[in-house]
């Protein structure tokens, strides 16, 4: 999202809008421009009262021992050191959560784009289809949390009594060391696929211009080879989009481990957001949760940076020569 | 893999038509059976909704219910410690409806802002607004507790409501001003000729043209709002206060009568919980995915 920046068009005349610029505005430049910050002003306070003031304030108490009722006792960088070298709990849900990243993200991409390209056909009806694929997104994580504890129930859940039908003996799903990760993950990819990823391919797919594939038919191009020089580099920014977000989004899973797991069995789907609820919420620890969220985040700048350099060498931006 | 279908046909007429008549065929079922496999968890809640709880026991399961007993629905409307579940309605209608009008109001300010005027700083501010949509809401939710704790706002629906007065949040912004960048601003200009004020101007000429994104940040809010789980689980203590996805998760914790599983009961719940907004979806949704694709987010 943040490449659209560069796309924010700006009349070429002069520079006058830079901070610091010593150029004069005029009498009715200076009135837009109070209009502007009266217009965005919301926003920026917003912004300083919810989202940079907060930050600041959970950098400091990450340095400090707090539990909200007495004041925040300045220790230091205990609360790191403790998470990296003294807290088992911390390289468990890190992990955990690693392994969530990579068994949702890529499946959900490559589903996600493959839906969308099957929901851009001139098909009749296709409005019921996409609001079929789109239904699991609209239900409330809780909902869907029971909805699905029901299917995987272990001894009268339809899924295992179908497995039965055919002569597989289903395991205990969420209940299982092994097979709740795993029952979580389909779970996510239900309510994942047909989502906002799909609606943003959807998008990308008919700004396609009709044209780009009319000459490739008259050049007797087959399908595969417009699908790979025409569709791919044309939706490579929702691409990008769709993979940045989506990395993000499953780092903070949590609402659907929190309702049906736990956490549990045994540490098996505890998560890292769960890890830092259980610290800020339960234990009341805010320092330390504090920490935690701070390691997250620098875990997702980095990633995110990463991200946005190798764009450059996959990321097609129409016009951006 | 099939790609969007070009209206041109190769000249081989007779083996083209037949393969272009089975793709289709194919098409058609694998939207149909992918559809299925995405309803099919919603058929299953509801017919288990009407269920009575031996039937639910039962192995194998029926699929339908003997007869269906829709005093179920009735019944989640006074279960669970004298609190019932519609007033969880009423708390998860208010909190989404005063959100959405400060969100949507507050970011069409802001859009406008961005798209319209020129200012100091303007990109910088923007790129900004654009990448907290990458900070996860753990980092500030803890300091976040701590100030609504501190203005006795802790067990109140405003912390769910007033930081959506502020803004209504970078993605909605985005699509928001990406929309008004592509009115023509002779529109703008015209009006201000004719000593229209900016405000005139986002109300009586922005807004009236502004349907599809309109829709599509109503339905996003929307989602949002009503969905919201973590917020008002850190944010509400007293269960009179709970939204409807917190209520869920209390009813889930009530015991059943007399050892019968109450899953009946809750699937009837979870029913009426997604309903709101699959109604808000389904008459939304044909702007929907026009409003994302005029965002200019595409190739």
């Amino acid at each position: 999202m943040a490449t659209n920046t560069s796309q924010v068009s700006m009349p070429a005349e002069g520079a006058w809008w830079h901070i610091g610029s010593r150029t004069r505005l005029s009498r009715l430049q200076r009135l837009e421009a109070i209009q502007g910050y009266l217009f965005i002003s919301p926003w920026v306070l917003g912004f300083l009262l919810f989202t940079l003031g907060p930050m600041l304030a959970s950098f400091y108490y990450s340095f400090t021992l707090y539990n909200v009722q007495t004041e925040p006792r300045f220790t230091g960088l205990y609360n790191y050191s403790y998470a990296f070298s003294d807290d088992p709990l911390f390289w468990v849900s890190v992990r955990r959560t690693l392994l969530w990243s990579i068994m949702t993200v890529p499946v959900s991409m490559v589903a996600s784009l493959w839906a969308a390209i099957l929901l851009n056909q001139k098909l009749r009806g296709v409005a019921i289809y996409r609001t079929c694929f789109f239904l699991p997104h609209l239900t409330p994580v809780v909902a869907a949390a029971i909805l699905w504890m029901w299917i995987l129930q272990p001894d009268i859940g339809i899924l295992n009594t179908f497995l039965d039908k055919v002569g597989i003996r289903g395991p205990n799903w969420l209940q299982s060391i092994r097979w709740s990760m795993p029952a979580l993950a389909m779970v996510a990819l239900w309510t994942g696929i047909g989502g906002n990823k799909m609606l943003i391919f959807l998008a990308g797919l008919q700004s396609i211009p009709d044209s780009l594939y009319e000459a490739a038919d008259m050049d007797g191009a087959t399908g595969l080879q417009k699908f790979r020089h025409i569709t791919l580099p044309m939706i490579s920014p929702a691409m990008f989009f769709n993979l940045l977000l989506g990395i993000i989004a499953s780092f903070q899973v949590f609402g659907m481990a929190f309702v049906t797991t736990k956490g549990g069995p045994a540490y098996a789907t505890y998560f890292y957001a769960l890890h830092l609820y259980q610290q800020a919420f339960v234990s009341f620890d805010m320092g330390y949760g504090s920490a935690l969220a701070w390691i997250f985040f620098a875990a997702v700048l980095f990633l995110t940076l990463i991200q946005l350099w190798l764009q450059k060498r996959w990321v097609y931006y129409e016009g951006a020569v | 893999m099939t790609v969007a279908s070009s209206p041109i046909q190769r000249p081989q007429r007779r083996e083209g038509s037949m393969r272009a008549l089975s793709n289709r065929i194919l098409l058609y079922l694998l939207a149909i059976l992918f559809s299925a496999m995405f309803v099919f968890p919603f058929f299953w809640t509801v017919t288990t909704s009407l269920k009575e709880p031996v039937e639910l026991i039962a192995y194998p399961p029926t699929i339908l219910p003997e007869t269906p007993r829709w005093e179920n629905y009735g019944q989640i409307w006074s279960v669970g410690m004298g609190i019932s579940f519609g007033r969880f309605f009423l708390n998860s209608a208010l909190v989404t409806g005063a959100a959405l009008i400060g969100q949507i109001l507050t970011a069409f300010l802001v859009g406008y802002g961005f798209a319209r005027f020129r200012f100091p700083g303007r990109n910088v501010i923007f790129a900004i607004c654009l990448s907290t949509m990458i900070l996860p809401p753990h980092v500030t939710i803890i300091p976040l507790f701590v100030l609504f704790r501190e203005l006795h706002w802790i067990d109140t629906f405003l912390p769910l409501i007033v930081p959506s007065f502020l803004g209504g949040g970078a993605f909605t912004i985005f699509l928001i001003r990406q929309f008004i960048m592509t009115l023509p601003r002779e529109l703008d200009e015209a009006a201000i000729i004719d000593g229209a004020g900016r405000l005139t101007i986002l109300f009586r000429i922005i807004l009236p043209n502004a349907g599809p994104v309109l829709a599509t940040v109503a339905i996003f809010g929307f989602i949002s709002h009503w969905n919201q789980f973590l917020e008002p689980l850190i944010f509400l203590n007293s269960a009179r206060k709970y939204t409807v996805p917190l209520g869920l998760w209390f009813l889930r914790h009530q015991e059943g009568v007399a050892g019968l599983p109450r899953d009946n009961l809750l699937m009837a719940a979870s029913v009426l919980a997604t309903l709101p907004i699959i109604i808000i979806f389904f008459f939304a949704q044909k702007y929907f995915v026009r409003g994302i694709a005029m965002s200019g987010l595409k190739g």
